[in-house]
């Protein structure tokens, strides 16, 4: 009782919060998309990105999502998903479970090297989204011949 | 009818061999389900990404309800640069009551989720008992 106020003069619960949320906002900003790493927020849809020498590959699972409200636009240096995943509710009916949500999203993810926006190839199976982004040609490594000057 | 007809067991969580038939390893993920009711039927919906139908098991035996999905492997020998989702498989399970009608459950796999539609037995017709 006393002994609390003595070792905390303000109000306790305000000073944490906004030290948390400060450190919060610092980590998020560390990872904002295009630096190399993820966000560790829980945005939708989560993505996985990976590359080979010529192309960009994206994937994302999306199931319930259907084509007609997909929507994927992509300029030199990022891709952007857009979409609404439905969700029913069923009426008049008893649910002993809700785990799925649904609704719109949209989502930006920035990639490192330029790519070719003109050849962008998308695809959507079994609720899985694959984009695959062709990079500019500047961007693919070239091999580099050495002179030996000996 | 108000009594709770499905339970739920909690699966065993990721990263252990499956418990039903075959010992396949992998990473193993619970799925999310919508579940619910009526007076006719229960229905479950469960999101399966990345699961083909040919790939999926719907096992049903000792009123236990096991769903496992196989996923499309993932190629570890890419080079990632994100990675904010793992590929594994799906498995979860479900005690039902004796109120299903177990021959006439259907199910639908497509765009990656799973619509399980099983029927609740028909109530038998009262009969009128002739008091001698």
């Amino acid at each position: 009782m006393n002994r609390y106020r003595w070792f905390v003069p303000r109000d306790p619960f305000v000073n944490e919060f906004s030290r948390l949320q400060q450190q919060m906002a610092r980590v998020m900003d560390h990872f904002s998309p295009g630096e190399r790493g993820p966000r560790t927020v829980g945005v939708f849809p989560a993505v996985n990105v990976y590359e080979d020498n010529d192309n960009y590959f994206l994937t994302a699972e999306i199931p319930g999502v259907e084509q007609k409200d997909l929507e994927i636009t992509a300029v030199y240096d990022s891709v952007t998903i857009k979409g609404d995943r439905k969700i029913e509710d069923a009426e008049d009916v008893n649910y002993h479970r809700r785990e799925r949500s649904g609704g719109k999203f949209s989502r930006v993810v920035t990639l490192g090297d330029r790519i070719d926006p003109e050849k962008v190839e998308a695809n959507l199976k079994n609720g899985v989204l694959t984009v695959k982004m062709a990079k500019a040609e500047e961007s693919k490594p070239k091999q580099v011949s050495i002179k030996a000057n000996d | 009818m108000k009594d709770k007809e499905l339970e739920v067991q909690k699966s065993s969580q990721s990263e252990s061999p499956a418990t039903a038939e075959g010992t396949r390893e992998g990473v193993y993920y619970r799925p999310r389900v919508d579940i619910y009711e009526t007076e006719k039927e229960l229905t479950l919906l469960a999101d399966l990404p990345g699961v083909d139908p040919k790939n999926l098991e719907i096992d049903l035996r000792d009123d236990t309800l096991t769903i496992l999905g196989v996923a499309d492997a993932d190629d570890e020998e890419r080079r990632y640069l994100f990675r904010e989702y793992g590929v594994g498989n799906f498995q979860r399970q479900f005690t039902l009551s004796e109120v299903i009608d177990q021959e006439k459950i259907s199910a639908k796999l497509t765009g990656g989720v799973l619509t399980l539609v099983l029927p609740k037995v028909e109530k038998a017709k009262p009969r009128k008992i002739t008091v001698s």
